[in-house]
């Protein structure tokens, strides 16, 4: 077993069990429960449904308002839902006694795919947390447009997907007193604390969450789902710690999902290969008002990716039976990119022009909608850079010209831009008198490496080993911190970070100066350093063990907070890429392997070169299986998920992926943050998807515009 | 998953005589089963062991293989006997699942799999093969996975094996110990059934009995056969269409043929008209192509699903045109 402890690895004396029991129909009513069976078999503690749970408090505004379901009524609103929970003293009693309950429902009409409402659709009440509006528009709404214009219009479609993180959600919860503790698989815990003090009306501070590692999260772990606050329910009232671990297939609907994506592209382009206009149009897929609201925006990158007189976009929802969808890598960019990316192509291949070339005459050298100068952009560099080291020059840019014996070859590429985000964070740091230090914040690592960088940048900043640096995150009652999402743990956390370090290292010059001795006394602080452990500086070197005997203290300790610079709101933040792919297609079976990948980055300073790269081929992966095989499947008769397995719903394995070369163009954003990072997490996803349709075209000259892309679509 | 126990015999009239209780099931190598039983798919309140029974033996004799049924999927793959005689059974094994389950799964197991249609393995919904009359919404369904050969208005799950299309081509047999501690014999090709309006009853084999060994006796068709499985991943994924092809040539013609197709039928396909349609012929794309246009004959197609004929007819071509080159 490795170090790394989970959320369910936890162990409490006396711990029941909790297990979900999910609805079997989309939409209508519970009309009771058969609980006889259930109760009677062996260590069933309790059974929790609408009819005993307990009645909770308003959520307070949350990043995304999740109230449902938890128990609070009869109302069935999509095919998966929570209807009870089951406690007994083991998981495997709760799992037998879980089936053994029987719900009788009655069933209503179910809107059960996104085409059945499709001409219904509405406008997002809170779109993009009220941080972007749903529609915008440059220029002419419709330009009139000279002849010999040419235009593409095409609709791209993109499907359910589901995070499936290696670690399933789990909670363990206990009650002592008013106060409550859970150990919970989260992205983030200051956020997990809120909603569930807001939920139980309790205090903040009578909640502690703990989380000292997250199995992958991808944005499934952002929220506080119903099964973390149903097992602080389930503990109330059995009155011992309770474990809920929601099981692979109850994963499909407990925590969010990309929803489908329908995008209507419009572009018009001079016979130059200048854009005239371009339209994106997005209808998405949301629960049920009920259930909550969430809108994929995936016309914000069209917003800013090209320089054109006409950008306009729009999003708007189709309400159907299904749980509330939420963000996964590269929420909103990685959809929409699948959409202006392929319609890119589309265009450079109507124009005859090459598609670098096309995209560079589009060039964006400003922010065209919110009309700012980006804060750094090195996109050329990318392009530059990733076309040499993938040998972009060998193509033949007729679609179907190229083969490798029997297989076609096809190289596609696309552009790559993911918003550079910060918020507010902070942090300590504990320098004892051994030389080693304790950095503590309330982020959570999520598989990133957080513990590492943090760990490095302390270590840096007070000139000690990295060994003799520890961190220490994930605990509620630590320096508030932010949700790890959005790519911004770096940008955010590592700022507090530093400037906690700094902290401690004033201090400590200030008592080389003051009890370092005679020649010591007159040294400015600007001229002392610390290295190996030690003040240096014109007066001579204190090791910091020696500073703290004649100091008579034993700890030295600095809290920070860090914050975006008040200058931000006046750039457009971005980082950028350009991806490269080699595919062969096999002509008479329409199998599909990609064969070759380079992904060129700029993605501003780089901490960990080993971190870094592992976000930037994972991000590439995932965008494979999104490209190729990720689908979740619906029956549309019942609304009911039918792949909710990981055998059935296929990601990439070890044999789809080939050799990936990734390239991180110098570049620092000085404006972004002090560091001059600029988020890694989702960029390397976005892109992916179109540069493999975009291959897939130029080795078939078919055109797929719906994702995954099938064998079926390509059996000519 | 529900209580049961389980015990291990170590002879196998014992266990034969244990499994004729309904409300048994037998246990092999547990790769199938356990997901069965942890989906509430079966629940049966005792399990058998095969494990003790000593039948893991692989032995070639005078030209007939005989392949133990607890022989593991990872040693039959890799026996060189198997890779030299019949390399259409040592390929179906090396395509099927991954090498941790093909180290546990073994050959009647594999045989014996039950189907992957998503309908059957969520108890969320009805199934016919699973609670007899419930009805079957994979038809009106999400059906792209399933058969097209083979179906019933009740059924159109596909068997899932990659194995048995193998073993079908090539005319493989079956050695059964009844309860009554009688051996018998029984070729492949009368193993299986047709859902029809019984699609619980997968196969021919009654209550208590075990399958002891898979037979091959007819080397002259094994040695230039291949199998090609069509799937949506690399690796670790089912057939969306399968092939075994095997073919033996005399003089430049084609004496003996044999096809079977994998992913598209109800149970592992023949299809014999192909066969007969090879048979005499010089091998060559055209004649591949044009032997296979009636692949499809009979197929009962969905939306989604109908562009397995077309694959059927193209992994075929190129599976003949692999060992005919
Ligand atoms: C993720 C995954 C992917 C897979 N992919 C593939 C694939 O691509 N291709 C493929 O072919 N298979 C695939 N499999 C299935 C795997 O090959 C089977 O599960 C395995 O072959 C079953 O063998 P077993 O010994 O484990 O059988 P068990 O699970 O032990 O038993 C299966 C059934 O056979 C019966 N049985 C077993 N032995 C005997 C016997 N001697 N006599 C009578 N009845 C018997 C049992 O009662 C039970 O009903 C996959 C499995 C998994 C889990």
């Amino acid at each position: 077993m490795g170090g790394a402890k989970y959320a369910a690895e936890f162990e409490l004396p006396d711990m029941a069990h909790a297990v979900l029991v999910q609805s079997t129909i989309a939409a209508g009513k519970i009309l009771g429960f058969d609980l006889i069976a259930a109760k009677a078999m062996p260590g069933v503690l309790v059974i929790i449904t609408p009819d005993n749970a307990e009645k909770l408090h308003n959520l307070k505004p949350a990043q995304q308002k999740v109230t449902y379901p938890l128990l609070q009524n009869a109302d069935i609103k999509f095919n998966g839902q929570h209807v009870a929970v089951v406690v007994a003293d083991t998981f495997e009693r709760a799992t037998a006694a879980a089936a053994a309950v029987r719900v009788h429902y009655r069933a209503t009409k179910a809107v059960t795919t996104m085409d059945q409402a499709f001409s219904e659709s509405v406008t997002p009440k809170n779109f993009s947390n009220g941080r972007a509006k749903p529609d915008s528009q440059i220029g002419e709404t419709s330009p009139i447009l000279p002849s010999g214009t040419l235009r593409v219009e095409q609709i791209y479609t993109t499907p359910i997907e589901h995070h499936n993180p290696m670690e399933p959600h789990a909670t363990i919860a206990h009650w002592s007193g008013e106060q409550l503790t859970v150990w919970t698989a989260t992205q983030g815990i200051s956020g997990a604390q809120k909603a569930l003090s807001s939920l139980f009306g309790l205090k903040p501070q009578n909640v502690t969450v703990i989380c000292p590692y997250v199995g992958g999260g991808f944005g499934s772990k952002g929220n506080t789902w119903p099964p973390a606050v149903l097992a602080a329910m389930a503990t109330r009232q059995v009155n011992r710690p309770v474990k809920l671990v929601v099981t692979r297939e109850q994963m499909f609907t407990s925590n969010g999902y990309r929803p489908r994506t329908v995008q209507r592209i419009k572009l018009a382009a001079n016979p130059d290969g200048r854009l005239l206009s371009v339209r994106h149009d997005v209808k998405t897929q949301t629960s049920m008002p009920e259930v909550g609201e969430f809108a994929e925006p995936s016309a914000l990158i069209t917003r800013m990716l090209y320089s054109a007189p006409s950008i306009g976009t729009s999003h708007r929802l189709v309400q159907v039976n299904h749980g509330l969808p939420t963000y996964m890598r590269g929420p909103g960019e990685s959809s929409g990119a699948f959409a202006i990316e392929s319609a890119m192509d589309e265009m450079a291949a109507a124009l005859k022009i090459d598609p670098i070339d096309f995209r560079l005459r589009n060039y964006a050298e400003r922010d065209p909608t919110a009309d700012l100068p980006f804060a750094s952009k090195a996109l050329r560099e990318c392009y530059a850079q990733g076309a040499a080291a993938f040998g972009w020059e060998k193509r033949n840019p007729a679609p179907r010209s190229m083969r490798d014996g029997h297989m076609l070859v096809g190289m596609g590429m696309a552009t790559s831009s993911y918003p550079t985000n910060r918020m507010p964070a902070s942090a300590s740091v504990h320098l004892t008198a051994d030389g080693s230090a304790l950095v503590r914040s309330g982020t959570q690592d999520i598989g990133t490496g957080t513990y590492t960088t943090l760990a490095q940048v302390a270590a840096d900043e007070l000139g000690l080993p990295l060994g003799k640096v520890r961190t220490q995150l994930g605990d509620s009652r630590l320096p508030p911190a932010p949700v790890s999402g959005g790519s911004m743990t770096s940008a955010s956390v590592v700022p507090a970070v530093q400037a906690a370090a700094q902290g401690v290292k004033a201090q400590l010059f200030a008592l080389a100066i003051s009890h370092g001795g005679f020649q010591w006394q007159s040294v400015s602080p600007d001229v002392l350093t610390l290295i190996d452990s030690a003040v240096d500086g014109p007066a001579g070197r204190i090791g910091i063990g020696q500073l703290f005997t004649l100091a008579k203290i034993k700890q030295l300790n600095a809290t920070a907070g860090a914050q975006p610079a008040p200058d931000a709101n006046d750039y457009s933040k971005h980082a950028f890429g350009a991806q490269f792919v080699e595919v062969r297609v096999d002509p008479d079976l329409g199998i599909v392997r990609v064969s070759r990948w380079v992904g060129a980055f700029d993605c501003g300073r780089v901490l960990n070169a080993k971190t870094a790269r592992s976000q930037l081929i994972g991000g590439i992966i995932y965008g494979m299986g999104m490209a190729l095989f990720e689908e979740t499947r619906i029956d549309r008769n019942t609304g009911r998920i039918t792949n909710a397995n990981i055998s059935d719903y296929l990601v990439a394995v070890n044999a789809d992926v080939p050799e990936i070369e990734t390239i991180i163009v110098d570049s620092i954003d000085p404006i972004s943050n002090p560091l001059g990072t600029k988020g890694i997490g989702e960029l390397p996803m976005v892109g992916a998807a179109p540069a493999i349709a975009n291959a897939v075209y130029h080795a078939t000259g078919t055109r797929i515009r719906d994702l995954p892309i099938r064998i079926e679509q390509l059996l000519a | 998953m529900q209580n049961f126990s389980i015990t291990s015999p170590s002879n196998l009239p014992a266990a034969a005589a244990a499994g004729q209780n309904s409300d048994t099931a037998f246990i092999a190598g547990g790769t199938d089963m356990m997901q069965l039983l942890k989906n509430n798919v079966i629940t049966p309140s005792k399990l058998i062991d095969l494990e003790k029974l000593s039948l893991s033996e692989i032995k070639s004799e005078n030209g007939v293989l005989r392949l133990g049924a607890m022989a593991t999927m990872a040693d039959v793959a890799a026996h060189p006997v198997v890779r030299q005689n019949w390399p259409a059974i040592s390929r179906a094994l090396l395509l099927s699942a991954s090498p941790q389950v093909r180290n546990m799964g073994t050959m009647g197991g594999n045989l014996l799999q039950r189907t992957r249609c998503l309908y059957f393995r969520d108890t969320g919904f009805a199934c016919n093969k699973r609670a007899p009359g419930s009805g079957c919404p994979a038809i009106p369904g999400d059906s792209r996975d399933l058969a097209i050969l083979g179906t019933s208005p009740h059924c159109i799950a596909t068997h899932p094996s990659d194995l048995p299309v193998a073993l079908m081509a090539l005319d493989a047999e079956l050695e059964l110990l009844t309860p009554e501690g009688t051996t018998r014999r029984m070729s492949l090709s009368k193993f299986y059934r047709l859902p029809g309006t019984t699609p619980h009853i997968e196969s021919n084999l009654e209550a208590g009995q075990i399958i002891t060994a898979v037979i091959l006796a007819d080397q002259a068709i094994g040695r230039l056969s291949t199998y090609l499985k069509v799937r949506d991943r690399t690796s670790f994924a089912f057939a969306l269409v399968s092939a075994a092809v095997a073919l033996d040539i005399e003089d430049g013609l084609i004496k003996n043929a044999r096809v079977a197709l994998g992913g598209v039928g109800t149970m592992p396909w023949r299809v014999h008209q192909v066969e007969l349609a090879l048979c005499g012929q010089k091998p060559s794309d055209r004649v591949f192509e044009l032997a296979t246009l009636r692949i499809g004959e009979g197929a009962q197609t969905t939306e989604m699903n109908a562009f397995k004929v077309k694959l059927a007819q193209r992994t075929v071509v190129r599976a003949l045109q692999a060992i005919s080159a």
